[in-house]
Formats: C-alpha cells, structure tokens, sequence
C-alpha cells in the first residue's frame, strides 16, 4: 500500500482526510431513520364482508412485485403486506421486488417451487412476464394478475388493477366542470413511452373533447420525478404567462411542479394531480396551493388483491355481489379526490 | 514533461464553436417563441435548470482531465438528497442537512478514489459499482417514497423562490453555480493542483517520474467530484423541496456529454472547464426551447443527437483552419 520514493506526506493527509470523513460517515448512518414517532395506522378495510373475513381454510399467498423505487409502488407493497396481516389463516411469501423480468421470473419460480396456494403478481412488465404467470397456472396455482396485464387470459385467474385512460378522462371531466366548460388547459405527462401514459393521454384528450370550449394549450413528458417535474413544470410556466388549468399525471413529479410553481411565484389556475399521494392529498385539504384535487390511481388496489387472492383460495365467493365464482376482471375507479372528500381517501394514500 | 498548455489555443476556439452553437439556439428560440424566449425569466429558469447538472460537470472535467471517468455521479447525487431528507437528519435542521449531503457525498468520492488510485480498480467498473450501490442505498433508506422537506427547515428551500433572488434577479442556486465554476476554473488554470491534474491525465507514467504522487493526486480527483455531488444534493433539495431516490437519473451521460462537447480529451490531459459550463447550456437551452414550442420528448432527444455531432463537427472545422496545429 505505501508508495515507494514518492512524497509520503500527501498519502498520510489524504488517508487521515479519508479517516476523518469515514468517521463522519459512522456517526451520519444514525441519521438514515425516517421512522415517525407516532404509531403507524393500521389500514381499517371498509366494506369487509362479514362472513369472508371470518378465518377459513390456511392458505398460502406469495407476491412478486417490482422494486419499490417509487413513491406509487412502496405503497402498493405496504398495502400488500399489511392487508396479509389482518387475517390469521394466511401465510405471507414476498419476493424480493425486481424491476427486471429475468430477475422477477425467477423469483415467481420459486414461489411455485414452494408450491404456495395463490399467487399476486404485479409484473415488471406485463407481456415479458406472461409465461411466469402460465408456469404457474400449468402448476395448479391460481395467479392473481396485478395492475399490468398478462398478454393471454390462461396465464391469469383474475385481473385487478387501475383504469388509466378514465384517470385522464375523469382528470379532463373535472377541469371542465370547475372551469365552466372554458378555458385553456395544460398537460404534464408522464414517461411517454409507455403505455399507460399514452392511455392517459388518450382519456384526457377523449374528456377535453367533451368541452368545446376547452383547449389544451401545451403538453410536457416529465419522467415520474420530482426533480424532472420541476424542470418540466418550469419551462411549461415560461412558454404559458396564463392558462387556467393543468393536470399533472402523477404525484410524485408533482412534488417538483408545484416547487416550480411556487419558485415563479404563479397563481390563478386549477391544477389536478394523478394517482393520490399523501403529500398530494395534505395540500388538497389544507387548500393553500393551486392543487384542488388529484385523480386517483389507488395503490389499495394491492390490498384488494390480497384480499382477492384469499378468496380464490378458500373458494370463496365475493360478498355484494350475487356471483358463485370471484370475477376475472376488477377495474378500480379512477375517483377525483377534492377537499370536499379528501378525510374518506387520505387512510389509503401512499408516502 | 507535458506542457499543460499546450492545447490552448485550439480549445479557445473550441469555446468559440459552442458560444456559436448557442448563439444559433438563441436565434431559433427567439424566432420560434419572441415573447416567451427572449426575457428575463427564461434566462433564469434556463441558468436554474443549468446549475445542478453544471456543479456535477464541474466535478466530472477535473475527474476526466485527470485521467479517469466518474459514472456514479447521479447515484451519489441521489444519496445525498435522500440521506439528507430522511427524518433523523432534519431533525438537525438546515445544518444537518448540508452537512449530511455534503459529507455523503465526499465519502463515497473517497471510496471511488481509494479503490481507484490504491486499490487498482479500474474507473469505469469502480464507478459502476459505485453507482449500482450508492442508488441502492438510496431506495433502500427511502423506501421508494420522496421524502419532502419539512415545515421547520422551510427556510433552505426558500431560497429557491422568486422573492430570496439577489437584487431580485439572481437566485441563489445560479450563485452557487457561478461560485463553484469559478473555484474550480482557479483550481484548474491558476494553480499547481491545476497543472499537476493534466500532467497525471495526460502521462501518469511521465508525472510520476518527475515526483508526483499521481495516487494521491488522483485521490483527490474522485473525492472532488464526490463533493460536487453532494452540493448538487444540496442544490436539488432546495429546487424541488425534496429528495429521492430517483434523483440525479442519467446525470452520468449529461455531464460525460456536456464535459466531452466542451473539448474535454476522454483520453484525460486536456480541456476545460468553460467548455464544460458551455456544453451544460448548450443541452439544458435545447431543453428549455422544445418546451417552450411543446415538442415531443422523442424529437427532443433526436435532436440532442444531432446537436452533438454538429457541435463536434464545428468544432473539428474551426481547429483545422487555423494555422496552429493541435498536438
């Protein structure tokens, strides 16, 4: 390690400005705690069906889901898990979460391995994982396919999941309402290669149409980030000195757009944000931003799929419905959370 | 031995080619959006949209003059914001928070660097495994979520808002910018740290043989870049208020990108930091232009492209018409 015939000095300060530092590091590793003090609440689950909740025969659920790297998909984990911990007879596997489908088919393999007796799968991505979900369903296992769908129908007992193009629809519905049908309208998108974006789009133009007097004046891709939303929303301001409302696709970015909101000190429009953060729902209530309402995306939909999964298991039927089998098919509804009815849906947002 | 300044002249022009490149932005964003373009504040959203990639870039020139390359530089970014926001370290208040940034990211410059000069790792799989751990770190203390400054330590993110500009026109993360180019243009052009930097990027065998201790000097390369990490950290809580782990995406192919249209030899030994700052305008007013006139984000990136490989191509144009041949 030492260094022959070269000045020693510099060595030693380096290595002791390194010590020093590494040090510093020890004592700032206490500092990664993002635990409030305050209890954490339990998800009360609303609309339980007396009878279903009642313990019933020992099932198994595993889940795969991707890594939670945002905002939206810690929740839909946190959902997951603490929905799995409400009943007795069921047995919680979770899969490492992994945002590649190489990775995740693995791990669904193993959970077949361990021959579980119902199987939530939130794919990383729905067409590569499709043989995942058959495996498994060739394997007697009943799949319950979360959010991004599997490309055939035999790969999946049952769908859940959200309704993208009815966010934007709903989102552009709201607007024109608020607005009196008139106005000029900004979008701030998310990635735009990908599909649900598209279908966002898509429902907000298709909900627009609805409102002659609605124009969208401009249109942005941010990349689901805050900071990408602030740099987005900053450039949007610039090229609009006025308009009257913008829709924000998601909440997480939406953290960054209403910072680049704030920072060139703009007011006098109606923004609407997408899939219903904690902080999103906060601001909403407090009533002292330009956000007015988010359209909701819910992570719930997790928990409902555990709850589902359950079911299946147990050969269960869903309560409130008069069916003798659970349906293949459950698409949440996009709701527009106002101030008016943010205390029913600030229990379920996600951090 | 290598004079340092042998490159000078071809690299003035280099500037010169890029300062024409902006001037050509200038002149198609104020014919495509006179009104929205060509004021005040759009200077200001587009020097603000400049400055956090532009303190990276800083970091990144030293680095890739001396020699290496620094791939982990959005992940160490995204570290510093998110172990800065956690709620153990605002409880520390503002201070806890720049000190937190500031040291997370000078700590994992130093591990690069150690690995690198004393470890004899090579740079481009040091840093990879940097950024691959460091952004690990970051979904792992975050949990996915973006952690939102609170309401008791208002006050740093204040600065990013129109009313903490100074004399009303000049905000302060575009000061922190301009502080930070000017230190480093200094560090580079004006001292010995400067010169013994292109002398290890340009030979190291050669520096080592007239008594530099290229390790230790190289050392301080990465930790320098890991510094400029973490006050890009700072710079971003203050611009969206938050952190997370999501932060500082692709900062790598920006800065090697803005670092490499500036003039900078990937080679190490030559280049300059103006051209650096340059080529970070240069990206971030193409940016601000394809908003304004509300183009896609696919043309915006075919664009991107073709802007590089004209820039390099002036570039390349101007050098061969003077005299002066480039060594």
């Amino acid at each position: 390690m030492k260094g022959k015939g070269s000045p020693m000095s510099a060595t030693r300060r380096g290595f002791l400005v390194g010590g020093g530092a590494i040090l510093g590091a020890g004592a700032l590793a206490a500092c990664t705690s993002n635990s409030e003090p305050t209890a954490a609440s339990t998800n009360a689950g609303p609309g339980v069906n007396a009878d279903n909740a009642k313990p019933g025969k020992h099932v198994t659920i595993g889940f795969a889901g991707p890594q939670a790297d945002h905002g939206w998909l810690s929740g839909i984990n946190a959902q997951a898990k603490a929905e799995a911990a409400r009943y007795k007879d069921v047995t919680f596997v979770v899969a490492e979460g992994s945002n590649e489908a190489s990775a995740q088919a693995g791990q669904i393999q193993t959970l077949i391995n361990q021959k579980v007796d119902v199987l939530v799968i939130l794919p990383a991505d729905g067409k590569q994982m499709t043989p995942s979900g058959q495996k498994a369903m060739d394997a007697g296992i009943p799949v319950v396919n979360l959010d991004r769908v599997f490309d055939t129908t035999s790969a999946y007992r049952t769908w859940i999941g959200g309704d993208n193009y009815r966010m934007g629809f709903n989102a552009a519905t709201f607007i024109g309402q608020r607005l009196g049908g008139k106005g000029s309208v900004l979008e701030l998108a998310g990635i735009d290669n990908l599909e649900l974006t598209q279908q966002r789009s898509k429902g907000f133009d298709d909900g627009l149409k609805t409102f002659p007097g609605l124009k969208k004046a401009g249109r942005a891709a941010a990349e689901f980030t805050v900071q990408t939303g602030q740099a987005r929303m900053s450039e949007l301001l610039q090229a609009h000195p006025t308009f009257d409302a913008l829709w924000n696709h998601d909440d997480d970015q939406g953290v960054g757009a209403l910072q680049a909101i704030r920072q060139a000190g703009r007011k006098g429009f109606l923004m609407v944000g997408g899939a219903g953060s904690k902080a999103a729902m906060q601001a909403i209530k407090a009533d002292d931003s330009v956000l007015k309402a988010t359209v909701l995306y819910p992570a719930t939909m997790a928990a409902s799929a555990v709850r589902v999964a359950r079911l299946i298991a147990q050969n269960k039927t869903m309560g409130d419905l008069d069916e003798t089998s659970v349906p293949s098919s459950i698409t949440l509804f996009s709701a527009v959370v106002t101030k008016a009815n943010v205390d029913r849906y600030l229990p379920t947002a996600f951090d | 031995m290598v004079r340092p300044r042998s490159g000078r002249i071809p690299s003035e022009l280099r500037n010169a080619g890029l300062i024409g490149v902006l001037v050509i932005l200038a002149v198609i964003g104020g014919a495509t959006k006179p009104g929205e373009f060509l004021n005040l504040g759009n200077l200001v959203v587009i020097l603000t949209q400049a400055s956090v990639i532009g303190v990276v870039t800083v970091g990144m020139t030293f680095v890739i003059v001396g020699g290496g390359i620094d791939l982990s530089v959005g992940a160490i970014v995204a570290l510093s914001t998110v172990w800065a926001t956690t709620v153990a370290t605002q409880s520390f208040g503002v201070v806890g928070i720049v000190f937190t940034a500031l040291v997370v990211g000078l700590v994992c410059g130093i591990v690069n660097g150690a690995f690198i000069a004393y470890g004899k790792v090579v740079a481009f799989i040091m840093t990879i495994a940097m950024l691959a751990s460091a952004r690990g770190l970051a979904i792992q203390i975050s949990g996915g979520t973006t952690q939102t400054v609170r309401p008791a330590n208002q006050a740093l993110v204040n600065l990013g808002y129109s009313d903490h500009y100074l004399f009303g026109v000049v905000p302060p993360l575009v000061l922190m910018f301009a502080v930070v180019v000017a230190v480093g243009w200094i560090a580079l052009n004006r001292t010995t740290f400067g010169r013994r930097t292109f002398a290890v990027g340009g030979n190291p065998e050669a520096a080592r043989l007239a008594g530099l201790n290229v390790r230790a000097h190289t050392l301080v390369l990465y930790a320098l870049s890991g510094l400029c990490c973490g006050i890009a950290g700072i710079m971003l809580i203050i611009l969206t208020g938050s952190g997370t782990s999501a932060n500082g995406n692709l900062y790598e192919l920006d800065a090697i990108a803005a670092v490499i249209i500036g003039g900078t030899l990937l080679s190490g030994g030559r280049g300059t930091l103006v051209g650096s700052v340059l080529g970070v305008l240069v990206f971030t007013t193409i940016n601000d232009i394809f908003t304004l006139n509300n183009l896609s984000t696919a043309t915006q990136q075919l664009a991107k492209g073709v802007i590089i490989v004209i820039a390099v191509l002036v570039q390349k144009l101007l050098a061969s018409r003077t005299p002066t041949t480039p060594r």
